[in-house]
């Protein structure tokens, strides 16, 4: 007979290997995927995961795509897995990831068309508060009503959403073009475009500020005391209060920094490869950046990992798509199952799993 | 503003239509949250239910057939989380996003060629001469037959959770599931079949959206109906006839929003259809506010994984 028991301290070897063989099996789970879906299930994990990065046809096109679409699910993931670690879930990154296209776009069209290098720092600024602003909503809610931020940074979402249709039909909506919606072209005015860095590595500045959040995440929490704090409350939260952490202000630096972090990721986002705000700008990084920070294991640097592999399915998803004719949901079906098989396998670093035989056992206890 | 347009008749029977997909969900998450299980995973299960729902009863022409398949799945993808979070102890905030994730993937896949289809019609109930009365004919007498089941659930979970041996050991085991367990109470087993069966309405809800209330299947569909469901049972402080009530409110602001879209007003579409969630969150703040979680009256062991040492 199996049975559980529970490990003193949760096992690090198992730690380090949970994802490794979460993505193992999610690959072989969506091989039987592919193939009820009648596709050749070894053409379609090639197609996904080595093809992108290494086939002479799709690697010039789709490996600096790689960092485009790693940099906002490093940004978002990173500053989500502070909150997490402290047991506080802001899930509506995806609404603080729209807010903060919004007010730099806004920026943006308020100075267009005047050239100044102040216009992009500015925009900056005005995405990270915007998803800051956004993700201060849950945050002062729950502080100071004790209103469950799950339910209302998820709501949040939905209200982002219906703004940005407002936005990209309304007011945002750019009087050249002919009635349509969508807003002016940020890309195209210079001292808004967030271009690529190096011509063909696909690393714009977006990708900077993942990588100076991740610095930023790592030093914090491995550092500071306020990194201490959150690991304290996340693990014991008693114990935390009696250190002397106060709840409220932890809740609003763990939600006010990620949704920083998640507005500064729609900045950059619009302002480069999204060109515009448009009604369908937000591609679902919000949710994925979820999946990224469990797959991370909440560290910083197993973020970086994890958002690349993400970012690696997207752009291999696309190109099955294309060349398998497979449908975009399965992409997001593979990412679910990898979240399954992630936090199905944690049992085995917080759980030792004992073979116990009925007669022996007795024998065993002494 | 003018609200003479709308006949209060026609919003009173239509709010009942639009108010019967969140209610059957959140009497479904209701009975979950009683047994200390918090399954975030309800928009998931909605629109699998929603999708499979909709598939079956195209297949076979018959809507009964098809809501059937949709407590089939609803239920089977709640397994899903129950084998994670009672079985795997993973942790319930994270296997429930997961489930919602999964839902919205693989609903879109099985959806795939059902798109733009017209499902078979759900017959309205006949009640004979009844549905012809003034006022109460249209309000009581004239629904199919899932708003009367959806009432039904309602006072059935009331009763048993109230006055029964089953419901009193369901509400002991999400009270508590330490003392539960000591009393003898399989508390694993319990909690697992309280998923099902949220999943089960949850999936029935689901199906009602694709099946009666839009009809059709899109993406995404229920477009956040299942999260309205979780912030409903907090609103109705786990009480079934409140969860009727909110529900009733909620389908009232979204039949009222709809008709002020259709008469034009001024506002744009867009912030109307916001309303909803606004009201949601607010009326959460009101709920919530000032209060600690024993006056809320949540279970104790809400959210809570069990595991029996030794």
């Amino acid at each position: 007979m199996l049975r559980l028991e529970r490990r003193p301290s949760p096992s690090k070897a198992w730690n380090y290997a949970t994802p490794v063989v979460a993505v193992l099996l999610t690959m072989i789970a969506g091989g039987i995927l592919f193939t009820i879906l009648g596709k050749n299930p070894f053409e379609a994990i090639k197609l996904i995961f080595w093809d992108p990065l290494f086939s002479e046809q799709f690697a010039a096109y789709s490996r600096p795509q790689l960092l485009v679409k790693a940099g906002p699910l490093i940004l978002i993931a990173v500053g989500l897995s502070i909150g997490f670690r402290a047991g506080i879930w802001n899930i509506g990154a995806e609404g603080q990831y729209i807010v903060g296209a919004l007010c730099a776009a806004a920026v943006a069209l308020a100075f267009y068309p005047a050239e100044s290098v102040l216009v992009f720092p500015l925009m900056i600024v005005a995405g990270a508060l915007g998803g800051w602003a956004w993700a201060m909503i849950p945050a002062i809610l729950r502080t100071r009503f004790n209103t469950n931020e799950i339910l209302v940074s998820l709501l949040l979402v939905y209200v982002a959403e219906k703004l940005l249709a407002a936005a990209a039909t309304g007011f945002m909506r750019n009087p050249q073009g002919a009635g349509f919606p969508g807003s002016r072209n940020i890309n195209q005015y210079a001292s808004a475009a967030n271009h690529e860095i190096f011509a063909g590595t696909g690393l714009h500045w977006g990708g900077v500020a993942a990588f100076v959040a991740v610095l930023f995440t790592y030093i914090m929490l491995q550092r500071h005391i306020l990194g201490f704090q959150v690991q304290l409350a996340g693990q014991a939260p008693r114990a935390a209060r009696f250190a002397g952490v106060a709840p409220a202000r932890l809740v609003l630096m763990c939600m006010g920094i990620s949704g920083a972090f998640a507005g500064m990721a729609g900045m950059f986002e619009v302002a480069g490869p999204a060109r515009l705000i448009s009604i369908d700008f937000n591609a679902g990084y919000g949710f994925t950046a979820i999946i990224v920070a469990f797959l991370g294991r909440l560290n910083p640097i197993g973020i970086v990992l994890a958002g690349l592999l993400l970012a690696l399915t997207y752009i291999g998803g696309e190109l099955a798509q294309f060349m398998l004719n497979l449908p975009a949901a399965a992409i997001q079906v593979f990412q679910g199952m990898l979240l399954f098989f992630l936090l199905a396998l944690d049992v085995l670093s917080n759980y030792r799993v004992r073979l116990f035989l009925p007669q022996r056992a007795t024998t065993e206890t002494v | 503003m003018d609200f003479g347009s709308i006949n209060p008749v026609v919003l009173i029977a239509s709010l009942m239509v639009a108010a019967t997909p969140i209610l059957l969900a959140a009497i479904g998450e209701l009975v979950v949250e009683k047994a200390g299980v918090l399954n975030l995973g309800v928009e998931g299960m909605m629109i699998v239910g929603a999708v499979s729902g909709f598939a079956a009863a195209v297949t076979t022409g018959s809507p009964i057939l098809g809501m059937l398949a949709a407590i089939v799945a609803g239920a089977a993808v709640s397994l899903i989380f129950a084998l994670l979070t009672q079985v795997l102890m993973a942790n319930q905030v994270a296997s429930g996003l997961a489930l919602t994730l999964f839902g919205l993937g693989f609903s879109a896949l099985l959806g795939q060629s059902y798109v733009g289809i017209v499902p078979p019609r759900t017959e309205k109930l006949n009640f004979g001469f009844l549905s012809d009365l003034p006022v109460v004919g249209r309000i009581l007498f004239g629904h199919d037959i899932l708003v009367y089941v959806s009432l039904f659930l309602v006072a059935a979970v009331w009763y048993w959770l109230n006055y029964t041996r089953g419901g009193r050991v369901l509400r002991a085991v999400g009270e508590n599931h330490d003392s539960a367990h000591a009393l003898g109470y399989k508390v694993k087993r319990v909690r697992i079949l309280a998923i099902l069966f949220g999943g089960a309405c949850a999936g029935l809800g689901g199906a009602y959206l694709s099946l009666v209330r839009v009809p059709q299947w899109t993406e995404g569909m229920t477009a956040g109906a299942g999260w309205i469901a979780l912030a409903l049972v907090v609103f109705a402080s786990w009480k079934p006839w409140r969860v009727l009530a909110g529900a009733y409110l909620f389908g009232g602001i979204m039949v009222l929003q709809l008709n002020l879209q259709a008469a034009g007003y001024r506002i744009p579409v867009e912030y109307l259809a916001m309303s909803p969630y606004i009201i949601t969150i607010l009326v959460l703040v009101v709920m919530s506010s000032n209060r600690t979680r024993r006056t809320l009256a949540a279970p104790g062991s809400l959210g809570r994984s069990f595991h029996a040492a030794g």
